[in-house]
């Protein structure tokens, strides 16, 4: 993992004395709200429906068990026993006092943590495939990348601020898990011919009111041109991206107004100014950063092998979890785990602070200290040998987090919604909840197989709803919440936005709607390794349509 | 009929304006307005807590009486005046004699 080296840490700690001296001030009414809001926002801190809410970056979703244990410890001390873990892969605390900010962004700064980016029209944190580094298709890490960018993205005085907030996503992998086609930027690492390292760019992806996904820019270009290409990207969005608008500031609006072929023009050219300069990366600062990142030292274990054939048989809970929450690893001996934090009715993505203890626990006597945050809202153990499976399932029953749902139905994203944010519309939490439990039978999930729902309370998207196979995205309708679906969206290497089927759903339509969508696919696809998805690729709106509306509907 | 509403500075509380001009932390403590004065009567009172710096974010919401209880028109409001309705053990649903949103 990367370590602060003592810039970083006097960084951090500066920040925090910056922000407890301005907290004071402003508590003292020595400034306004309107003079605190942006000081505030720069770190994390947003104001939401009960409370204040802070936002900490947790950078490409990675974390060690004592950074874990912080946040338990801040969920107990200041919070209310839990934390939320978000699409950006950060965590969000949903009650803490303005009084504590300070102490709470100065324990955090103790374990290498801050809320800094988090919010702001600037670069936020940088995320990443959560298996990164661990991953059986992983062609290298991407997260070395991710750091230099955030190293080099951190208060930038040039882009700090931009017209509009802007997020990059890295994956090291052709199976895109990290959604970079609705990024701002999304870098996709890979090898030429010769065997060298660089990135295929992705430009001007986002989701929100007007989703789009990324043109691709740039089919390869060579690691030590990383930084050179973003400036050259963030200079011709920081002088051309539109501030009258804030519907139409995002670098997406300026890459559809200009063309991908006028933009990739303006790019290249001040790529040429400046890539010979002083932002060409060195190789060894590179492979320097690279070292951060080396995989933990793996002993042989094949003895795991012959255990889970064995355990597989006698314990169909073990089976179904090894099934849907285990994927392959580099290391034929390991695997990577999915913790699923989607328990069939429970919050997506909360986490009380005993449960991230016991996690903390668990990562740091069998998983060699390492967890990650996917922007599905599950946790990652990445590196755990097949042996010490059954163990970890073992103590994973044991917090409520075996979950066996990875990828199926119940493993819903859910944005807070209505029951905490100031912006939302609708709720999303309690939709998820109630589809949940309505799709929760491990049987039924299984039978119907990969497919993803997502759901935002409002159309800034931080649900993810465009890309999910089924998208929820709550409105508000005469001062009452009502649903819509989209069907078909994907976030992976073949991003599609989803298409809005019809008429909203009331509250208490909304899940028989779901389930109606899921039983119109059952009952059409092909075979059952016909995925939701690709039967919809297939077949179009139009069945769902009738069965949601009744075929005259659909005719008139 | 309307009431102000606010967030404590401090620790960002949802409260609500009473007639005796504090920020009371349960709606139905809310001083109500009925007529155009009132309602001028109350925004002035939350330009001046706004300069105290006792509060933040200070709205006018339409509320009705309902069975003898203010309930605001917007479920929003409903919820902040509760607590969220995934947690029923958080927020103000949590004190005796107010309940979840709805
Ligand atoms: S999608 Fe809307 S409601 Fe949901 S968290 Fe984002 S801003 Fe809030």
């Amino acid at each position: 993992m990367y370590r602060y080296d003592e810039f970083d840490h006097a960084f951090v700690k500066a920040r925090v004395a910056e922000l407890a001296d301005q907290v004071e001030r402003r508590l003292a009414g020595e400034i306004t709200e309107d003079q605190f809001k942006p000081l505030r926002l720069m770190n994390g801190v947003y104001l939401q429906l009960h409370a204040y809410m802070l936002r900490i970056a947790i950078p490409y979703g990675t974390l060690s068990s004592r950074q874990m244990r912080m946040l338990a410890h801040i969920a107990r001390r200041y919070d209310k026993g839990y934390g939320h873990f978000t699409t950006r892969q950060n965590i969000q605390f949903n009650w803490p006092a303005l009084s504590d900010i300070p102490a709470i962004l100065d324990e955090l700064a103790s374990v290498e943590m801050h809320a800094i980016q988090t919010s702001g029209n600037c670069i936020r944190n940088v995320t990443a495939d959560h298996f990164a580094g661990a991953a059986a298709d992983e062609v290298a890490d991407p997260r070395p990348y991710a750091e230099i960018l955030r190293q080099w993205s951190s208060v930038h005085p040039e882009f700090s601020f931009l017209p509009r907030k802007f997020k990059i996503a890295v994956t090291g992998a052709d199976r895109d898990r990290a959604a970079i086609q609705v990024h701002d930027i999304g870098l996709h690492l890979k090898k030429n011919g010769k065997g060298e390292l660089g990135f295929a760019v992705y430009v001007g992806g986002g989701q929100g009111r007007t989703p789009m996904v990324a043109k691709k820019i740039r089919d390869f270009l060579p690691e030590e041109d990383l930084l050179s290409y973003t400036t050259a990207i963030m200079r011709v969005y920081n002088l051309n991206g539109r501030r009258d608008n804030k519907y139409k500031a995002r670098i997406k609006i300026l890459v559809h107004e200009t063309g991908v072929g006028e933009l990739t023009r303006q790019v290249e050219a001040e790529f040429e100014a400046l890539k010979d300069g002083e932002l060409k990366l060195p190789e060894t600062d590179i492979r320097a950063i690279e070292r951060y990142f080396a995989p933990p030292d793996l002993p042989e274990r094949p003895e795991g092998w012959a255990e889970l054939a064995a355990s597989r048989k006698d314990d169909a809970a073990f089976a179904a979890w090894l099934r849907r929450n285990v994927n392959d690893h580099w290391h034929p001996d390991y695997a990577s785990v999915t913790i699923s934090l989607k328990g069939i009715g429970e919050i997506p993505g909360d986490a009380s602070d005993a449960q991230m203890d016991a996690i903390a626990d668990l990562a740091q006597e069998l998983a060699f200290d390492e967890i990650r945050v996917s922007h599905e809202q599950n946790l990652i153990l990445p590196h755990v040998a097949r042996a010490d499976l059954r163990l970890v399932f073992e103590r994973l029953v044991e917090i409520g987090l075996a979950t066996a749902n990875a990828g199926l139905v119940t493993d819903i994203i859910a944005c807070p919604g209505l029951d905490y944010c100031a912006l939302a519309n609708a709720r999303s939490i309690p939709v998820a909840q109630e589809i949940s439990r309505r799709l929760g039978d491990q049987q039924r999930q299984e039978e119907i197989g990969d497919l993803k729902i997502k759901i935002s309370g409002c159309i800034n998207a931080c649900g993810h709803h465009h890309v999910g196979h089924i998208g929820i995205l709550g409105v508000e309708k005469k001062g009452t919440e009502l649903y819509q679906i989209t069907l078909g969206g994907s976030g992976d290497e073949n991003t599609t936005i989803g298409e809005i089927v019809g008429r909203g759903f009331a509250p208490d339509e909304i899940t028989d709607a779901i389930e109606t969508v899921v039983e119109t696919y059952l009952g059409l696809r092909q075979d059952s390794a016909e995925t939701f998805l690709s039967a919809y690729r297939r077949v179009g709106a139009l069945p769902f349509k009738e069965a949601l509306y009744g075929s005259s509907a659909t005719a008139a | 009929m309307k009431i102000l509403t606010a967030n404590r500075l401090i620790d960002g509380e949802a409260v609500w304006l009473a007639a005796d001009h504090s920020w009371a932390e349960t709606i139905h403590a809310a001083d109500i307005a009925r007529d155009d004065a009132t309602v001028e009567k109350l925004e002035r009172a939350g330009r001046a807590a706004l300069c105290k710096n006792e509060v933040v974010d200070v709205n006018l919401i339409d509320i009705e009486i309902a069975n003898g209880e203010i309930r605001p028109l917007r479920l929003r409001e409903r919820i902040r005046a509760a607590g969220p309705t995934t947690h029923p053990l958080f927020g103000k649903q949590a004190r005796p004699g107010i309940s979840i949103a709805a």
